[in-house]
């Protein structure tokens, strides 16, 4: 009886994050287009609903009543399984976001490392879709999106060790309590770059959406999928965005925390600060998507191994060498 | 006790069996997809003896690595006819003696480490005395591993770089008449070197490539 206790009980939590992280999926996905269409002099979606607010559901109700075609030479469980994976993947590494002090679904030691798991599994639903298609332009396109996410991870792990060595402890709460006196983004500004435009790269979003460039590739790795399946797609990878300006306010910005210590700002709940600052990330998504065109495949290989990667090392060094020298470290 | 009991039952036998697939099934990518169940089975009972770093660890270089490699080679190489090869072609006995040798040595290796540990817990060195009670599992490796073992620790590195360096090594080939781009030059390329305004006297035309 215990037991079906706390299966509902941890089930209702559960449903507490992922719902609201589903609805504000759906209005990232409206923003970002209404973010593209103002720098371009354009209106944007602006018919269904206030402000057209509502125009992603309406899109996803048009998804839902679309046939799901399924090409007769596919792998059908793999290419049946590949937007499952993706759209599953996104929504369980939220299990471990810190909304505020007390408010997370599964405080674990190894938090930051579940993260940098969880979405290092991301490239499987591409590759699976890629190659499950069995189709040229999505094969392509998946080749290209693993070898692009496998290498970007790398730089990932490497600025997150540099955040490491200043908290001493995986957990992210204790990572967003460690910036209590100054946000890590002052110290580690150079860090919070690199981390910035390789999260951009890691979810594939403009100027590195080499693997969906659509005047070479169709749509990459998506090009065999219609309906349903496209939208599961199409809401992982937003949940993936959303996740990684979730970390970066996480590792960089202070996470729940505010910007000073004035009642004014205490004021304000610790949640709403968080949610704050993934719009913030967020924004500069998608000015970035409107304003900076597309890399060139060669060009992004080189900027991820041979500048991301080695100046992030020679970060890790200088950050370890300071803290040892004013003794400084972490235990 | 009894939830642990039945997600460790679950977890190893999904781990059992994706190991069993990985080699009866016939599609070698199927194979690789299997191998990645398994990993992932495996890096769950590790969390669930409470070594949650090494599970974690498993997950990001196996899964997020090696495996990614794996299904790079194999889709690539298409060895998925190759494999059907194998299994129809008649002198399949050359490879069986071979991998019974090297299953039996496993096997006894195994018989060997676990009987010790079983029977002879002094043979394996504890080091429980030595580690600070409630502190959690990454403190606990990384005050282990960079202190009494930082030589060795350092040595596999040295050998991960080598084993690296060699295959690249191995590989290279310089290629004569590539094209190379130089980025530099390419982003540091002014207006007047790309675009020349020449005069063009009429009903003559003018000739571009010089």
């Amino acid at each position: 009886m215990e037991y079906i206790i706390l299966l509902f009980s941890e089930i209702y939590k559960i449903f507490y994050v992922l719902i609201p992280v589903l609805v504000s999926v759906a209005m990232i996905v409206w923003l970002d287009r209404r973010i593209w269409a103002f720098v371009q002099k354009r209106r944007g979606p602006n018919v269904v609903g206030p402000f057209g607010l509502f125009q992603t559901l309406a899109d996803a109700l048009k998804y839902i009543f679309k046939e799901i075609i399924i090409p007769a030479s596919s792998n059908k469980i793999i290419f049946i399984l590949a937007p499952i994976v993706t759209m599953t993947l996104a929504l369980i590494a939220w299990a471990v976001i810190p909304f505020s002090e007390d408010y997370v679904l599964a405080d674990i030691n190894v938090g930051i490392l579940y993260i940098f798991a969880i979405s290092s599994l991301g490239v499987y639903g591409i590759i699976m879709g890629g190659w499950a298609s069995n189709s040229k332009y999505p094969f392509l396109g998946s080749i290209r999106s693993a070898a692009q996410m496998v290498s970007y991870e790398v730089s990932i792990g490497v600025i997150i060790i540099n955040v490491l060595l200043c908290v001493g402890s995986l957990n992210l709460s204790d990572i967003v309590l460690a910036q209590e006196k100054i946000w890590f983004v002052i110290p580690l500004f150079p860090m919070f770059v690199i981390f910035f435009i390789s999260s951009l790269a890691e979810t594939n979003r403009p100027p590195f959406d080499l693997p969906e460039a659509e005047a070479e590739l169709v749509a990459g790795y998506q090009t065999e999928y219609s309906g349903m399946m496209y939208a599961m797609f199409w809401l992982g990878e937003y949940a993936n965005i959303l996740l990684m300006c979730a970390l970066g306010s996480i590792l960089f910005l202070g996470g729940w925390l505010a910007p000073m210590d004035i009642p004014l700002f205490d004021m304000i709940p610790p949640p709403v600060w968080l949610i704050l600052k993934i719009l913030f990330l967020f924004v500069l998504f998608a000015l970035i998507k409107a304003i900076v065109p597309r890399y060139r495949y060669d060009q992004l290989m080189r900027l991820g191994w041979k500048v991301f990667l080695p100046f992030s090392l020679i970060w890790v060094v200088l950050t370890s060498g300071y803290l040892l020298y004013f003794d400084l470290l972490p235990v | 006790m009894l939830a642990h009991a039945i997600f460790f039952y679950f977890f190893s036998f999904v781990a059992i069996i994706s190991a069993i697939m990985v080699t009866v099934s016939k599609n070698t990518v199927h194979s690789v997809f299997f191998l990645i169940l398994d990993f992932i089975s495996i890096s769950c009972l590790f969390i669930m003896i409470g070594a949650e770093f090494l599970g974690m660890i498993m997950l990001i270089v196996y899964v997020g690595a090696v495996a990614v490699l794996f299904l790079f080679v194999v889709m690539m190489l298409n060895v998925a006819q190759q494999k059907n090869q194998w299994f129809k072609s008649t002198d399949t006995s050359t490879h069986i003696p071979i991998g019974l040798i090297v299953s039996l040595i496993i096997f006894f290796e195994l018989i060997i480490v676990i009987g010790g540990w079983k029977y002879k817990p002094d043979i394996i060195k504890n080091f429980s005395d030595s580690l600070i009670s409630n502190s959690t599992n990454t403190h606990t490796i990384g005050s282990v591993l960079y202190t009494e073992y930082i030589h060795l620790f350092q040595i596999s590195g040295m050998i991960l770089l080598v084993a690296m360096i060699g295959a690249i090594v191995l590989t290279f080939r310089k290629r004569e008449g590539v094209k190379r781009q130089n980025y530099f030059s390419q982003i540091s390329r002014e207006k007047n070197q790309g675009v020349e305004l020449v005069e063009v006297k009429s009903n003559e035309g003018v000739k571009i490539d010089v």
